[in-house]
């Protein structure tokens, strides 16, 4: 045995490191083990990435203490405006609209670039001395036995810890070795994302277009910036992306429209195939997995993120109160309790963004007429408005310690 | 782990005493009641023994430097957690066949637990001495309460805790612990509980009492269907209950 841990993470992304600094906050001791270069992750180029950050999201990177890093490089959403539209055609009459002011507890969400949260956390967990990272590095095998767990990599070194926890996404190598199915389906559709420089302020405001081949989300970015998640089918994706940039331009400003001003292309360009992946189970014998590697959902609601932090703050709450009663961390019925707090509301929101992106992703006239007259509905309703505005600030359902602003 | 120390046993009796843990430390198995009550049993144990002791939770091993006995230990389900957290176990059982399978799963847990067949009363006639004493969902089983409590009394020394849950006696103890759990849910073996040997609350103070110790603190254990979970409750002490209890410094 190369070394012992409490826990062993396995996936150097976003959520493994905010799970390491939460389970270190509470007294453990964690080994991250990370396929990327630490070099990589310190230090990520500008790539277009972005994410929106939902409010119980950023409190929870405040607990953790990495709120406070990326906090200047953040873009405040203070309104969402919701449209269903149809390219060179504008939006239609009915729209939603969700202004932060209609909250208490402040801007709904921040927008922020991948760069600076992935080296903000990478430097949090160098400064933790709980934390162990091991990188570049391969797991080739795990195994459990009744005390532990044990995973070995490429280079033939071992692992020891008493839970596995899997952190590595849609394709989990860690959920695949313990043998957990997955069950979902391809969307047919693809995103396309990259970030614009305009000519004209957002304002802070978010938008999303529901277009008939899929949605196309614009966020505002810190200056006259905004990160673009544009859905076609898969097909058109491909084709749009094989243009160059200025026929890629052209293709977007007719759907984007013109409210912006001028459009340019700001960093790299990526596409990400749209599918819907349930893991049959979140945890095994000695193993949970978190994010991705549970759930990849739809990213119609840039929920992605949100949810894998909400795992994080299940599972480190579940994991700390087990430690701090003095129960086994990787013991079965610890286990089925973050089970149990996070399977059920992940499976909804995958169904539901599932469904509405089933329900937008068209052009049949009467469906159009339904979601318009909903949308028109739900925005004269300050009610039901509320508490869409508060569900998109993640600040509804069973909220984790953490994402109440609290100590773990 | 490998069983070097474990020893005087044949191998086809560790085999089967490996089972035997296996089936203890299952929680979908013979003892789910027990794993579904564990948590709330240690949140009720670590937050005395903290209270008495001053101990702070948060810190690695809070309980480190405390000498703890837990009767009635069975697999270890008790004995486990309170060594993880620094205590310096003795678990002891009367029924003679749990003590290799607890010790077992403590090796392959990787923690140090001093097992023992033996009893209270023959453990104060040794002298040994405690800084707390668990005596949990055991004094409903013993022929003589008092002389059993007061086995346990003589085993603290000054200043130290006792921690005591039983089964109240009522119409609803009948029904949810002798009924429920023993013949609808068949939670437990037939015959587990004889109700005329649960004890009310006040019996129990008066009865720790006269054995020589001071009650502090009584909780019920309360069983919610919904959640399907246990909590504790400072009013619903009408089924499953906990008390705390302290040896004053002069005896």
């Amino acid at each position: 045995m190369d070394s012992t841990a409490d826990i062993l993470i396995v996936g150097g992304g976003l959520n493994g490191p905010a799970l390491a600094l939460a389970l270190a906050q509470g007294g453990l001791r964690v080994t991250l083990i990370d396929a990327l270069e630490p070099a990589a992750q310190a230090d990520p180029g500008f790539d277009g990435r972005a994410y929106a950050l939902a409010l119980a999201s950023r409190r929870l990177l405040d607990a953790l203490g990495v709120w406070g890093k990326v906090a200047g490089e953040s873009q405040p959403i203070l309104e969402i405006q919701v449209t269903d539209g149809r390219a060179g055609e504008g939006a239609a009459p009915w729209f939603l609209h969700f202004d932060h002011g209609e909250i208490e507890e402040g801007p709904m969400g921040h927008m922020i670039e991948d760069r600076y949260l992935r080296r903000a956390l990478h430097e949090a967990m160098a400064a933790d001395p709980r934390i162990a990272l091991v990188a570049p590095a391969e797991v080739v095998a795990q195994e459990t036995g009744p005390g532990g767990v044990t995973v070995t990599l490429a280079d033939g070194a071992q692992q020891a810890a008493r839970l596995l926890v899997g952190c590595d996404g849609r394709s989990s190598g860690t959920a695949a070795r313990a043998g957990i199915g997955r069950t979902g389906w391809d969307y047919g559709q693809t995103a396309l994302v990259c970030a614009l420089r305009h000519e004209l302020p957002h304002h802070g405001t978010a938008h999303q277009f529901f277009m008939p081949p899929g949605p196309l989300a614009i966020l505002p970015l810190p200056g006259n910036r905004s990160s673009i998640v544009w859905t076609e089918r898969t097909e058109a994706a491909a084709a749009i992306n094989a243009l160059d940039d200025s026929d890629y331009l052209a293709v977007l400003r007719p759907r984007f429209g013109d409210f912006l001003g001028e459009i340019a292309l700001e960093g790299a360009r990526f596409t990400y195939p749209l599918n819907l992946t349930l893991a049959n189970a979140f945890v095994a014998e000695r193993l949970a997995l978190l994010g991705d590697a549970a759930h990849g959902v739809h990213p119609i609601a840039g929920q992605g993120l949100n949810l894998g932090l909400r795992d994080v703050g299940a599972l480190a709450e579940v994991i700390v109160d087990a430690a701090r009663r003095g129960e086994d961390i990787g013991a079965p019925d610890v286990l089925e309790r973050y089970q149990r707090w996070r399977r059920w509301d992940t499976t909804t929101l995958a169904l539901g963004t599932d469904m509405v992106n089933r329900l937008f992703s068209n052009d049949n006239p009467l469906l159009r007429a339904a979601r318009d007259i909903g949308m028109g509905a739900v925005n004269a309703m300050p009610g039901l408005r509320r508490r869409f505005i508060r569900e998109a600030a993640g600040l509804t359902g069973d909220l984790p310690r953490l994402m109440k602003g609290q100590a773990i | 782990m490998s069983m070097q120390s474990a020893t005087t046993i044949d191998p086809a009796e560790i085999a089967k005493f490996e089972a035997m843990a296996a089936e203890w430390w299952d929680p979908s198995g013979k003892f789910k009641p027990l794993h579904m009550l564990n948590p709330c049993r240690l949140d009720y144990i670590t937050s005395q023994i903290a209270a008495e002791f001053d101990r702070d939770l948060k810190t690695a091993a809070p309980f480190a430097g405390l000498r703890l006995l837990d009767i009635g230990c069975g697999g270890g389900l008790l004995s486990e957690p309170m060594a993880r957290l620094g205590a310096d176990v003795t678990g002891a059982d009367a029924a003679e066949g749990n003590i290799p399978v607890a010790k077992i799963h403590a090796r392959q847990s990787g923690l140090e637990i001093d097992y023992r067949h033996t009893s209270a009363e023959a453990l104060a006639a040794e002298g040994a001495r405690f800084d707390v004493v668990l005596n949990m969902e055991v004094v409903e089983h013993v022929a003589d309460p008092l002389a059993y409590l007061t086995a346990c009394q003589q085993l603290l020394d000054p200043g130290g805790l006792m921690l005591c849950s039983t089964i109240n006696r009522n119409a609803k103890s009948f029904a949810t612990a002798i009924l429920g759990a023993e013949y609808v849910m068949r939670w437990l073996p037939r015959g587990t509980h004889e109700w005329n040997k649960f004890i009310t609350p006040e019996e129990l103070y008066e009865l720790i009492s006269r054995a020589g110790l001071r009650p502090v603190d009584r909780k019920g254990f309360v069983f919610n269907p919904v959640t399907w979970a246990w909590s504790l409750s400072s009013r619903d002490l009408s089924v499953n209950y906990v008390t705390a209890s302290v040896k004053g410094a002069a005896v």
